[in-house]
């Protein structure tokens, strides 16, 4: 009993220590985040799927109409299109800062010899950066958000329930992406990452409905971690709940937790010889 | 009980072996060298008392904990200055010291106190909001000096601390850390000048080929694997091997170089006069004092191995 008693508190501080450690590796890019001119880099991120709305959403909408929803209700083909340019832009802004970013630091500057002689972990490290790369997605997709409630898209108390949803596509990708660039090898490997993400971007139930494509390729689709995320936040958009949701909810925390975990573990190996 | 405690310790990376087996102990206040040629095991001995790098074998204890086990722990109360700079380029100088004293959970405030102290404790309190890229490669040591006093460490391991200074920056550094050394900070240190472990060490060894092969304080180091005083002979650059065999007996070493012949001898003037007493006629001559060098070169040889 004393045991259990003592151990639950310690295990607890653990934690709390761990994540302050984790929040000070934020900290390090929230500093850098700081000096002029960074801001400029993530522009970028934000345009790219509003210029997809705008021309697919509006423009090829114009052609197609109305899609319906799982719930049987129908609505104009933007409403399909923009959850699913904000979960992939979430997709996008989480991998390039986890990836990339990760990768550079990791090999490039060999940011994190420094940070590992300090008492933060490996572990520590992989959470400290996807809470970053999170924070930047959160910031894209909130302002993405701004601007559907703006263009009646979707309803503040949509909007407001995306935000969380959103913010969980960007920590799972984050996760996967950290992982990805522990197995990196070299710029050229990140060609192959760009053109898997692009496929995901196309077939995750974005610019059509699974249900529309053949049974086996649906079934494919329905494996890949986007095709959640947007059917997560499509429902939070267009106010549909099922049960199902939960699943897509699983589906994404699992892909977190078990990412993250393994991230730490090989940043571990390459960085502590 | 000893800071830093090592038994039979080994690193190895597949299967070349860079530690092979060493034992070491630090005693608490102490300033404690490696010295030995690149490639000796220096760096990743450090790396593992750094708890950065897993022993592959042996027993290690710091501070009495286990490396793998409480690292964390363990390097909440290091100071380490790897070999290479490490530093954050992106960021200020300031920055560079506050960021990090953040990784040990120390406040904001204190963080950014202690690091403008420690800037002027190294002499770049001017350059505090300077970028640190185009720091030069003294300066830039130096702040990684700074940077590893920044959770005020008990043990503080150094790496090559004045590698790439000029003169005026190692005597600071040396200074700083003599000053540490009284306040009762422990220094580990490597180095490949030997008046900077002459200076700076209490105590030290030197390592070969991932092995120890002496340990001694440096003076004590002279005294058994040297003379007191050495003569160097020059007599132009041919025929040395003929000479040396005239100088048999003189002192109570020989060792022919390429330019010169090296008499290790008790008393050096005598030694001389024993020379000029066998008729040889050196064009030069010059008689020291023997030095930690002459201790390093013999145990560890005078070539080239990689
Ligand atoms: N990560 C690594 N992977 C493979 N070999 C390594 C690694 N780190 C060090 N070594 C090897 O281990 C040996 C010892 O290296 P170490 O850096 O400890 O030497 P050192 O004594 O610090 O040398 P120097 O004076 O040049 O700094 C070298 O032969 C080196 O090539
Ligand atoms: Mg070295």
């Amino acid at each position: 009993m004393v045991t259990t008693a003592l151990a639950l508190p310690r295990a607890a501080r653990r934690i709390d220590e761990g994540l302050r450690r984790s929040l000070a590796v934020t900290g390090r890019n929230a500093t850098l985040a700081r000096h002029l001119g960074y801001w400029w880099l993530l522009a970028s991120g934000f345009f790219e799927p509003l210029l997809y709305l705008l021309s697919i959403g509006f423009g090829v909408g114009a052609l197609v109409g109305e899609l319906p929803l799982p719930d049987g209700r129908t609505v104009p083909y933007a409403e399909f299109v923009a959850p699913a340019m904000l979960a992939s832009s979430a997709m996008n802004g989480a991998i390039a800062e986890s990836t990339m970013n990760l990768f550079a630091k990791m090999k490039h500057m060999r940011l994190y010899d420094a940070v590992l002689a300090t008492p933060v972990t490996p572990v520590e490290v992989a959470v400290g950066e996807l809470i970053w790369a999170t924070v930047r997605g959160g910031m894209y997709c909130a302002a993405f958000l701004v601007i559907m409630v703006a263009m009646g898209l979707t309803t503040v108390w949509g909007a407001l329930l995306a935000f969380p949803a959103t913010l969980l596509v960007c920590f799972a990708f984050g996760g996967a992406g950290m992982l990805l660039a522990t197995f990196m090898k070299g710029w050229q490997d990140f060609d192959y990452l760009m053109a898997a993400q692009f496929a995901l971007f196309l077939f995750s139930g974005t610019f059509a409905p699974v249900d529309s494509f053949p049974t086996v390729a649906r079934w494919l689709m329905e494996l890949t971690p986007l095709y959640h995320g947007v059917e997560l936040v499509r429902a939070a958009t267009t106010g549909t709940f099922q049960w199902v949701l939960l699943w897509h909810l699983a589906y994404l925390v699992a892909l977190l937790v078990v990412t993250l975990r393994f991230a730490g573990r090989r940043m571990g190996g390459l960085l502590l010889k | 009980m000893s800071l830093i405690e090592a038994q039979g310790l080994v690193k190895r990376f597949g299967d070349f072996t860079a530690v092979d087996g060493i034992d070491v102990r630090v005693e608490a206040g102490e300033a404690f060298g490696f010295l030995g040629p690149n490639g000796a095991g220096k760096s990743s001995t450090m790396r593992m008392v750094g708890c950065v790098s897993p022993p592959t074998d042996g027993q290690l204890r710091i501070f009495g904990m286990d490396p793998v086990r409480d690292g964390p722990a363990i390097r909440s109360r290091l100071g380490v200055c790897p070999q290479q700079d490490s530093l954050d380029l992106e960021l200020t100088c300031l920055e560079n010291l506050t960021v990090y004293a953040r990784y040990f959970g120390i406040p904001r405030k204190v963080a950014r106190e202690r690091a403008r102290e420690l800037l002027d404790f190294v002499q770049l309190g001017d350059r505090a909001d300077s970028p640190v890229e185009p720091l030069s490669g003294g300066m830039k040591r130096r702040l990684v000096i700074a940077r590893a006093l920044i959770n005020e460490p008990e043990i503080v391991l150094l790496d090559e601390p004045t590698t790439g200074l000029d003169p005026q920056a190692r005597h600071l550094v040396w200074e700083r850390l003599f000053r540490l050394k009284q306040r009762g900070v422990t220094l580990v240190l490597t180095t490949h000048y030997m008046d900077e472990a002459e200076q700076l060490c209490d105590r030290l060894v030197v390592m070969d080929a991932g092995k120890i092969v002496a340990e001694d304080a440096p003076r004590a180091l002279i005294e058994r694997y040297s003379t007191r005083e050495v003569v160097e002979l020059r007599f132009g650059l041919d025929g040395l091997d003929t000479y040396a065999d005239k100088l048999a007996g003189v002192g109570e070493r020989l060792e022919v170089l390429p330019d010169r012949i090296l008499l290790y001898a008790a008393d050096g003037d005598d030694a001389v006069a024993q020379v000029h007493g066998r008729g040889l006629t050196p064009s030069s001559v010059l008689v020291r004092r023997s030095t930690l060098e002459d201790v390093f070169l013999h145990l560890t040889g005078r070539t080239l191995v990689d």
